[in-house]
């Protein structure tokens, strides 16, 4: 969980990506998400293109890869999750490769897995290149009410609280239980009640030291954002190129053209 | 310049749980003083400190700073001229950067970013932290993070400054330096710690809690003189007012 701000320390890099007005890189990456998600259920190939955003991304901001592949992996259970009982529900054959015949239902598995994978790919790629503070402040810049700005702030800088939080308990446990693998649910339940009521009191603490420095509900950005000309071109570039891979599946057009040569 | 006071009159404050904090306590700070706040763990300094700028109020009496008593109104206000130096400085930066965390105050109080810089670079300036500046603050030693912590509120430039247990966890030679550098400023001091040594270098004046009342107040030299009370509040005389058993062979040791 501490990792989650070596995503924020990335944000602090300078590269052409980096100097981009943050609003930018938000709203491209907001209409990037769309257009992923607007995609019907058993679409994969023509979601491929798509991951040319996070890599040109990953190339220009001086990001690391393997890294940012690691995180993704580690939420990847969740998608697992929501796709899982596909291949069972529906069983009608799709495709088929050879004699193999696959099923609708993984065509969709696997479609919710590169789903999963482009879009929060891409969210990290935003988190790593401009800062979670500075996105919040962007939404507000768009015009997302304050209020969910700071329910935004809060719960990340609170993430960590609890995370830390948690990590100390898990460790004091593991000294004391030097013999056990797993907790039992009695001293689970504990654990997890104490948890809350060290969290809420830290998280107390430190909406206090905040008050005390003025804090009134409003977070003000280090620096202004200037929108320049390179944002405009960055910002509709990439919305013509989702454009064009959204309404014409350029990898079917390959394919065709492909086709065409040979035949 | 009598409007930087800090009074309180008769406070008492009962934590939700029925935990009885603060049992009326009385005294009166005048501007520029510097006042070690000591006693017993649980004798109610950090809830003291806590009603000094507002994030608890009183159940019963009052306090004022300046000529503002603190109330819901006021706090902002209050805030403004009471910075608070927290226990646990990882309470108290919660930015991404040390620069950010100390220009958090600044903009609060609305300065612009071509004002806030050069209050921001002085801030850091002033504790020698300037380094630290693009580092982030979970990163930073404690002791780091205790100049940090102290530049952060420097920035909002108040005219007292509270801290709760400043020496705390801090090596021995950050621990001087802090001392040495507490003695530079010259805002007035409220400092709640065990640190009976910090406190006679820093604080001509001392108020021992005991059991959330105002157990003694009074020059710093004599409260520490005085062996029934200290041992009343649970306190050891200072180390520089202990004969060492090493150095001094006529000592008795005890």
């Amino acid at each position: 969980m501490t990792n989650l701000g070596c995503l924020d320390t990335l944000a602090r890099q300078d590269s052409p990506i980096h100097r981009l007005d943050p609003r930018t890189k938000l709203l491209t990456t907001l209409v990037f998400i769309v257009m992923i998600v607007s995609f019907d259920k058993y679409q994969i190939s023509a979601m491929l293109p798509f991951a040319v955003f996070p890599v040109v991304l990953i190339v220009l901001g001086n990001l690391p890869a393997g890294y940012l592949m690691k995180r993704v992996l580690w939420v990847a259970p969740f998608a697992m999750l929501v796709g899982i009982f596909n291949p069972l529900l529906d069983r009608q054959a799709l495709l088929h490769i050879g004699t193999l015949e696959i099923s609708g239902g993984w065509v969709s598995f696997a479609s919710i897995l590169i789903r999963f994978f482009l879009t929060v790919l891409a969210a990290f790629v935003l988190v790593a290149t401009t800062g979670f503070n500075t996105i919040c402040l962007s939404l507000e810049k768009i015009g997302v009410p304050n209020v969910f700005v700071m329910q935004l702030l809060f719960l990340y800088r609170y993430a960590f609280v609890l995370a830390e939080e948690s990590s100390r308990m898990l460790r004091a446990w593991q000294l004391r239980a030097p013999l056990r693998k797993a907790m039992s649910m009695k001293t689970f339940s504990t654990v997890l009640g104490s948890l809350f009521l060290r969290t809420t009191g830290r998280a107390q603490r430190i909406y206090q030291a905040m008050c005390c420095r003025g804090f009134e509900g409003q977070l003000h950005p280090a620096r202004r954002f200037h929108w320049r000309m390179a944002d405009t071109v960055f910002l509709f570039g990439f919305c013509l190129l989702f454009a064009v891979f959204r309404f014409a599946n350029p990898a079917v057009l390959l394919g065709k053209f492909v086709m065409g040569i040979f035949s | 310049m009598s409007h930087h006071i800090v009074q309180t009159r008769d406070l008492y404050f009962t934590y939700p749980d029925g935990t009885a904090g603060l049992a009326g306590v009385s005294f009166l700070i005048t501007h520029g003083e510097s006042v070690a706040l000591v006693g017993a763990n649980g004798a109610g300094k950090s809830t003291l400190l806590m009603h000094l700028n507002g994030c608890l109020l009183p159940t019963q009496g009052s306090v004022q700073v300046g000529d503002l008593p603190v109330t819901k109104k006021t706090t902002a206000a209050i805030r403004r001229s009471v910075g608070m130096v927290f226990q646990d400085s990882d309470d108290q930066l919660f930015m991404p950067t040390v620069f950010e965390d100390v220009a958090f105050g600044p903009m609060n109080l609305g300065l612009s970013d071509q004002e806030v810089e050069p209050v921001v670079t002085g801030a850091l300036q002033r504790v020698d932290a300037l380094h630290l500046k693009d580092r982030p603050p979970y990163k930073l030693s404690v002791g780091e993070k205790r100049r940090v912590a102290i530049a952060a509120v420097l920035a909002m430039s108040p005219d007292i400054l509270v801290m709760d247990e400043p020496s705390s966890s801090l090596d021995p030679k950050t621990r001087r330096e802090l001392i040495a550098l507490l003695r530079t400023f010259e805002h007035t001091k409220i400092i709640a710690t065990h640190d009976l040594d910090l406190a006679i270098q820093l604080c001509p004046r001392t108020i021992v809690l005991s059991e959330g009342k105002v157990l003694a107040d009074g020059p710093t030299a004599d409260i520490f003189a005085d062996d029934n009370l200290l041992a009343q509040s649970r306190l050891e005389k200072p180390l520089s007012m202990q004969n060492c058993p090493r150095c001094s062979p006529n000592s008795s040791p005890n």
